[in-house]
């Protein structure tokens, strides 16, 4: 049964690894470029002076290829789900063959299960193979780029696309084994997958591991002064550059009290009337970033924040909530561990549902 | 006399209303070619489905060679089954299907399966899905017949075929069935082909059996009576009409019946199977017109 | 050898079409005493009909003493029968041209000689029967 499964994938997998062939000599040929171009302008810059603009230049260096490994890192696990999950059983049930495949001597839990099995290790190696060689050649690149937890890179580094990818596949089976139809089942395949993505990215991820909590001083040159929404002028909170921080993935920053009360703009206001009054609102540093600083305050409006900090620091304290750098592999293995078994849920209801309702 | 087939109250409902099939109880003994005719949509496909395993039965139950005809492989290898339209891989050729064949089945017999692909003079690196509607067919019996199953069953294989893949088509499967003696059931429209390699006949018609018995027999007592017209008739006990046609002048009947009808003011014909299986066909719609006409059959 | 062909629009089953092919063959003198009827398996792959269909045509050449079965090699032919019927067609003959004679000048055309013929042959067939 094997043979077979492999036999149909062949044509299709052999194209597909084609174009990963093909990708990864792109990116051998571009990738030692890239770190030399890292090693002579990025890594130095720091004794020389100003970065920004070396790191600017280095962060536009093949553009159009980061931009292409963007999209192909977001869409090659759905392409899985809607190419090999989708037509896997559908394809069969469409035209027919399913009468010649159930009918040899092989039962056709084996038949499925067999065909999941080797077009998933397909699937699994293909995706792994992919993310290695994008997360080996943007390696320099994510070094100065955003921060890795960042919602646009997790996903296409590491191993959590084989754990998309999986799970696309698997998707793409049920949903034609149950849908009956491959177009049908590759448009639901879609929807599904990039459903559960957003969920799983939005609401469920954050909350795979507890937070740490880390209390800091404040600091004039961390916490500015701001409205939110247009409601009373308030003190924010932000997150100092502390080498526990350093990568982290910083959920919030508030400003509380040692009874862990937030810091109220009225409080503010009587400890600091000089900052209420004065019109330096639009001076000071927006709200809510967390870590950089986005505008100097003007002289006069620096030293009324420096007093108020001050002023305020003896009885209020910054509450950071974040996880920190080294939780990424754990978040990275969390997450693909999570699809993948997701995937295996969904190829034993396949299984299931083939034996008792196929029928 | 061993049984291939065993069915009692066997029905198979799709949804919540349509029954394909519907108290379907028979015994299909082996070592025959059993025909099984009837109209579109009234149960044929379903039956063989649920012989070979691909449908459940929704009531009643089936046995196949003795077994249930689930999904266990010990099964599987003793049934061949040639679907409707004989599907295969389109893509893959026609070695690929054969080398399949070997992988899925314990019992493959390789050299009789190449002899017969080379014997039909189909190209084994051809790909399935160009080869002709009769070679087609005939890759699917390869396969179904190289597993050396004990009964084969087939659904309509000959439909879409020219007479001439059909005689060929139908050349093999008599070779087969007389060096193997497998046991066959083969669903066909085609009564003339039937005439020929079938010598039990099973006819169902709106999801139920109409008729089932050894070719031979069901000729030998069916009979047509043709005399003068009359509304009331007086036949022997056994005498059982099947179908009745009247002109002003004349009744013709169609009857089953196991004693001779020496009554002179019928002329007493055979009938061949073609008139037999329309007759069954027709019955349960004769049934309603013979109450209209005021025919009464006295017992 | 005698090479069996089937006519799907006779109505006459395909067995007796193969008995009636051999009877018919030794009445012409085409197979003789001594000679081997095709085997079962020739016949099918030929006419792609069932094997129970020639065996049993056989058997019935078998139970007429026409032919027999020598295991392992085919089935033969043990009598012929052309000259045992031949001698007797001439006075039948005659007998149904004086026949035909009469039934013209009671003003029957051909038509209606064959429908009496045919209608008189079935009662008698009917009647042997019973």
């Amino acid at each position: 049964m094997t043979w077979l499964a492999w036999r149909q994938l062949r044509p299709s997998a052999v194209a597909t690894f084609g174009a990963l062939l093909a990708l990864a000599v792109a990116l051998a040929v571009t990738g030692p470029q890239l770190v030399h171009v890292y090693d002579t302008t990025v890594k130095p810059c720091p004794s020389i002076g100003d970065c920004s603009d070396a790191i600017t230049a280095f962060g536009n260096k093949y553009n159009v290829l980061q931009q292409l490994l963007t999209i192909v890192m977001q869409v090659a696990p759905a392409l899985l789900g809607l190419f090999w999950g989708a037509p896997l059983v559908a394809r069969e049930l469409e035209t027919g063959t399913y009468k010649l495949a159930w009918t040899q001597s092989v039962t056709r839990t084996r038949w499925l299960a067999t065909k999941l099995a080797v077009t998933a290790l397909a699937t699994g190696a293909l995706a792994g193979l992919l993310s290695l060689a994008v997360t080996w050649w943007s390696a320099p690149l994510d070094k100065v780029g955003t921060n890795r937890f960042d919602g646009s890179v997790f996903g296409e580094r590491g191993i959590t696309p084989i754990g998309y990818a999986l799970f696309a596949f698997a998707v793409g089976a049920l949903l034609g084994l149950l849908i009956r139809r491959t177009l049908p089942a590759m448009a639901a395949t879609l929807v599904a997958f990039i459903a559960v993505r957003l969920v799983f990215s939005q609401l469920i991820r954050p909350h795979l591991m507890t937070p740490l909590r880390a209390t800091f001083t404040l600091l004039a040159t961390v916490n500015g002064y701001a409205s939110f929404n247009g409601s009373t002028s308030n003190l924010t909170a932000g997150s100092p550059s502390d080498a526990s921080l350093q990568n982290a993935w910083i959920y919030s920053a508030r400003i509380v009290d040692a009874a862990g009360r937030a810091l109220t703009p009225q409080a503010t206001a009587s400890a600091c009337p000089q900052l209420a009054n004065g019109g330096l609102r639009a001076q000071l540093p927006p709200a809510g970033s967390a870590g950089h600083v986005h505008a100097v305050p003007t002289q006069a409006a620096g030293q009324a924040l420096q007093q108020c900090v001050t002023k305020l620091s003896d009885s209020y304290h910054t509450i950071l909530s974040y996880q920190p750098a080294n939780r990424y592999w754990t978040f990275q293995a969390l997450e693909t561990a999570i699809f993948a078994a997701l995937a295996i849920c969904l190829a034993g209801v396949a299984l299931w549902n083939l034996r008792k309702h196929l029928s | 006399m061993s049984v291939a087939v065993t069915t009692d109250g066997l029905g198979k409902r799709y949804g919540r209303r349509r029954w394909a099939l519907s108290d379907c109880s028979l015994e299909v003994p082996s070592g025959h070619v059993v025909g099984l005719v009837g109209p579109n949509g009234a149960g044929k496909t379903t039956l063989l489905n649920l012989a070979v395993g691909l449908l459940s039965a929704t009531t009643g139950t089936i046995s196949v060679l003795g077994g249930n005809p689930s999904d266990r492989p010990e099964q599987l290898a003793r049934v061949g089954f040639v679907a409707q339209d004989t599907p295969t891989y389109s893509h893959l050729s026609v070695a690929d299907h054969l080398h399949l064949g070997a992988r899925l089945n314990p019992g493959w017999d390789a050299h009789w399966a190449a002899k017969r692909i080379a014997e039909t003079g189909v190209d084994p690196t051809q790909k399935a899905g160009q080869l002709s509607g009769g070679q087609r067919a005939q890759l699917a019996l390869t396969l179904a017949l190289a597993k050396r199953p004990e009964l084969l069953l087939l659904d309509e294989p000959v439909a879409g075929l020219d007479p001439l893949a059909r005689r060929e088509f139908l050349q093999t499967l008599m070779i087969a069935v007389a060096d193997d003696g497998v046991t066959v059931v083969l669903s066909s429209h085609l009564v003339a082909d039937l005439e020929r390699v079938s010598d039990y006949l099973i006819v169902l018609a709106a999801a139920h059996v109409e008729l089932a018995g050894e070719v031979e027999h069901l000729l030998a007592t069916h009979r047509r009576l043709v005399g003068p017209r009359r509304d009331s008739v007086s036949l022997p006990g056994d005498c059982r009409v099947i179908d009745a046609s009247h002109t002003d002048r004349q009744t013709t009947l169609l009857v089953r019946t196991d004693t001779p009808i020496h009554d002179p003011a019928w002329i007493v014909e055979d009938i061949d199977l073609e008139d037999l299986v329309l007759a069954y066909m027709g019955q349960t719609s004769n049934v309603e017109r013979n109450r209209r006409s005021g025919l009464r059959v006295q017992p | 050898m005698i090479e069996f062909r089937l006519d799907s629009t006779s109505g006459v089953s395909p067995y007796l079409q193969l008995v009636h092919q051999v009877r018919q063959a030794l009445r012409l003198g085409m197979l003789e005493e001594g000679d081997q009827l095709p085997t079962v398996k020739e016949v099918v792959a030929r006419l792609a009909i069932n094997p129970n269909t020639v065996l049993k045509a056989y058997r019935e050449l078998e139970h007429e003493g026409l032919a027999s079965a020598r295991p392992g090699v085919g089935t033969f032919i043990t009598r012929t029968l052309s000259d045992a019927s031949l001698a007797a067609h001439g006075p039948l003959r005659r007998e149904m041209g004086r026949w035909l004679v009469k039934a013209r000048q009671a003003g029957l055309d051909d038509e209606s000689i064959e429908a009496l013929f045919r209608d008189t042959f079935r009662s008698a067939s009917a009647e042997d029967v019973a």
